[in-house]
C-alpha cells in the first residue's frame, strides 16, 4: 500500500518507507503528560523473558504505535497495560505500569475497574454471537453502570456513531452480530469497547485480518477517535504506523530499541536496527 | 500377487463385517415392527392394562417414564452443567483434585446399571429416605420406601457422565476469543461463564439433557428396586409414589405374565413404542445440535 488512509492531502515524504503521510506538527516531547507509562519494566512467561526493561510513556489523546518483528514482545507489552494475560500461568511481570501515575500491578489494583478505563480491540474481530445491540450493551450491563434502559439506548447508539457504524446498522440492532462483515465486525468490537466510555484504547493489529477499504475505515476512525481517548495500537504493518500514530515506539527481541515521534523515527532514526527494519531488510 | 489378494480379502471381509451387523440391525427392527405395528393403536397407548396385562394399554407406564426421565432432568442437567463449568473453565489441569474428578466421571459412565440399582436402593432409599422419615415424618414411612424420586435421582447419577461429557465439549468449543473480549469490557470470570460462554454452549447442554433421556428412558435394572411397579391402578401423583416404567413393564410382560403366549403381542407392541421414543429422542438431540450450529456459525 503506497497510499494513504488517512485521507491526507500534502503528504511529507518519508524516503525510508516510501510512503506518504499527512503531514503533522511533531508533538513536542518534553510538554505532552503521559496518560499511561511503563518503567522498567521486565515481563516473563516462566522463565522466559518476553520484554525486557522497558521504559516509555503513552501520551495523552495520542496515538502511540509499537512495532517490530514477530514475536518481539510487542503484544505482550500491550497486554500489560489492562492485565489481560493475569489469568496465563507462569505470566509475571516486574516493575512498573502506570495509570495516571498509580502501578496498576499493585496488589490492591481493581483489575475489572481498570478493564472498564483501559478498553480493548483485538487482532481478530471477536463479536459475541449475540445481536448488534446486546454486543454494545454488554460492557454497560455486567457492569451495572446503567439501569434505565433509555439511557441505555442513547449509550449504544452513541458508542455506534463514535464507530462510525451507526448509519449502517442503525435499522438492525436486533439482527446476529454474525450477519456484519468483517470490517464491520471490527468497528462493532470498537463501539463495544467505547461503550464503557474507557480512557485508554489498546489495539492489537486491528486491521490485520480486515481488506484494504475496511483497514482504511479503522485508521481513519483512530485518529477521530484520539480527540478523546489514549490510544495505543500494535501493528506489523509500518505504513499504518507511520500515517495514524503520533509517536512509534521500535521493539525488538523484547527490549525498546527506539521511542520517538513517528516523522522522526520513521525519516532519521537514531539505531542502525531502526533503520534495517523500516527498510526492510529483515522482519 | 499375493499381496494384492491379502490385500483384496480384507477389503471383502471388512465388507462382510459390515453387512453382518446391518442384517442384525434389521432382523431385531424388522421382527419387532412387523410384529408389534398391528397392535398398536390409540387405545394401547391411551388406556391401562386389563386381564393381568393380556389386554388393554399401556398409558400408565408411558405416563411413568416420562415422568421418571422430566424428574432425573431437573436433577442431572444443572449438576451436570456445573460439573461441565468447573472442568472447562475453572479446574486447574494439572491439580489433583481436577485428575481424581475427571477419573471419577470416566469411571462412572462404566459402572454396570444394576450397580447403580443397589445403590439407589442402599443410598436413596435406605439411609436417605428412612432419614427424611425420622426427621420430619415421626419415623411413619413416607420416604423410606422406593418411590418415584429416588427412582429419578437414582437414574441422574446414572446419566451424569452423558451430560458432563456433552456439555464440556460445548464449553471447549467456544472461542477463547469470547473470553477475552469479555474480560476486557471488565466482566468478572463468572459473568463471562453464564453470560458469554454457557449461551454459546446451549446446543451442547440440551443435545446433553436429550441424550440423558434417552439413556435413562432405556434403562431397567437402576430402577428394579428403587421405584419401578410391576402393576399399579392409579397414575403416580406424589413424589413418593411408586410408577409403572415401559422398560420395567417389558421386563414384566416378558417373565411374570401368568399367561406368556397371550401377551407377546402387547409386548412386541411395547417394545415398539419404547424403541420409537428413544429413536426420536436422539433424532431431536441431532436435529437440535445441527440448528443451532448453524445458528451460531453462520459468520464465524
Amino acid at each position: 500500500m503506497s497510499t494513504s488512509g488517512t485521507g491526507a492531502t500534502m503528504a511529507n515524504q518519508f524516503p525510508l518507507l516510501k510512503t506518504e503521510v499527512k503531514a503533522q506538527s511533531a508533538p513536542a516531547l518534553a510538554s505532552a503528560d503521559a496518560k499511561m507509562s511503563l518503567d522498567c519494566l521486565d515481563a516473563y512467561y516462566g522463565k522466559r523473558l518476553a520484554v525486557d526493561k522497558v521504559t516509555m510513556p503513552f501520551r495523552e489523546k495520542l496515538i502511540t504505535a509499537i512495532i517490530g518483528p514477530s514475536g518481539c514482545g510487542k503484544t505482550t507489552l500491550l497486554r500489560t497495560l489492562n492485565r489481560m494475560n493475569d489469568s496465563i500461568p507462569g505470566f509475571r511481570v516486574e516493575g512498573k505500569v502506570l495509570l495516571d501515575g498509580n502501578d496498576i500491578y499493585h496488589s490492591k489494583t481493581d483489575v475489572i475497574g481498570l478493564r472498564r478505563r483501559v478498553g480493548m480491540v483485538f487482532q481478530q474481530p471477536n463479536p459475541f454471537p449475540k445481536s448488534i445491540f446486546d454486543n454494545v450493551a454488554f460492557g454497560m450491563r455486567i457492569n451495572g453502570l446503567v439501569k434505565d434502559h433509555s439511557v441505555l439506548v442513547e449509550r449504544v447508539e452513541q458508542a455506534l456513531r463514535h464507530a462510525a457504524l451507526w448509519d449502517v446498522v442503525k435499522d438492525r440492532l436486533q439482527k446476529s452480530a454474525m450477519m456484519l462483515s468483517g470490517g464491520e465486525q471490527q468497528r462493532l468490537c470498537i463501539a463495544r469497547a467505547l461503550a464503557v466510555q474507557p480512557e485508554v484504547l489498546l489495539m492489537d493489529e486491528p486491521a490485520s485480518a480486515l481488506d484494504p477499504i475496511s483497514t482504511a475505515k479503522i485508521e481513519e476512525l483512530m485518529v477521530e477517535l484520539k480527540k478523546d481517548y489514549t490510544i495505543v495500537i500494535v501493528t506489523h504493518n509500518m505504513q499504518q504506523a507511520a500515517r495514524v500514530s503520533d509517536f512509534t515506539a521500535f521493539l525488538l527481541n523484547g527490549h525498546l530499541i527506539e521511542c520517538c515521534p513517528t516523522p522522526q523515527l520513521f525519516t532519521t532514526p537514531g539505531d542502525p536496527r531502526t533503520e534495517a527494519y523500516i527498510t526492510g531488510r529483515f522482519g | 500377487m499375493k499381496l494384492r489378494i491379502m490385500d483384496k480379502t480384507f477389503v471383502y471381509l471388512t465388507g462382510l463385517a459390515v453387512l453382518i451387523i446391518l442384517a442384525l440391525l434389521f432382523t431385531i427392527l424388522g421382527n419387532i415392527v412387523a410384529n408389534g405395528w398391528t397392535r398398536i393403536s390409540w387405545e394401547f397407548l391411551s388406556a391401562n392394562p386389563r386381564e393381568g396385562m393380556t389386554e388393554g394399554g399401556i398409558f400408565p407406564a408411558i405416563f411413568g417414564t416420562a415422568l421418571l426421565v422430566l424428574l432425573m432432568s431437573i436433577f442431572v442437567v444443572p449438576l451436570g452443567v456445573l460439573v461441565a463449568i468447573y472442568f472447562s473453565e475453572y479446574a486447574n489441569r494439572t491439580s489433583m483434585l481436577y485428575r481424581w474428578s475427571r477419573s471419577a466421571v470416566d469411571n462412572l459412565a462404566g459402572v454396570p446399571s444394576i450397580v447403580f440399582g443397589l445403590f439407589g436402593l442402599g443410598f436413596f432409599v435406605q439411609w436417605v429416605g428412612r432419614g427424611v422419615d425420622k426427621a420430619f415424618f415421626g419415623g411413619h414411612l413416607a420416604f423410606g420406601q422406593p418411590a418415584l424420586i429416588w427412582a429419578a435421582l437414582t437414574m441422574a447419577v446414572l446419566t451424569l457422565p452423558v451430560v458432563i461429557v456433552s456439555v464440556e465439549e460445548a464449553l471447549r468449543a467456544v472461542p477463547q476469543s469470547f473470553r477475552e473480549a469479555s474480560y476486557a469490557l471488565g466482566a468478572t470470570k463468572s459473568q463471562t461463564t453464564f453470560r458469554v460462554v454457557l449461551p454459546d454452549a446451549v446446543s451442547g447442554v440440551l443435545t446433553g439433557g436429550i441424550l440423558a433421556v434417552s439413556r435413562g428412558a432405556g434403562e431397567v435394572a437402576p430402577i428394579l428396586f428403587v421405584g419401578a411397579a410391576y402393576f399399579l391402578p392409579h397414575l403416580p401423583s406424589k413424589l413418593n409414589d411408586q410408577f409403572m416404567e415401559l422398560g420395567y413393564h417389558i421386563f414384566v410382560l416378558t417373565t411374570q405374565s401368568p399367561d406368556v403366549e397371550a401377551t407377546k403381542p402387547l409386548l412386541y407392541a411395547t417394545v415398539l413404542v419404547l424403541l420409537g421414543l428413544t429413536f426420536l429422542l436422539n433424532v431431536v438431540a441431532i436435529v437440535v445440535r445441527a440448528r443451532l450450529r448453524v445458528l451460531s456459525g453462520a459468520a464465524r
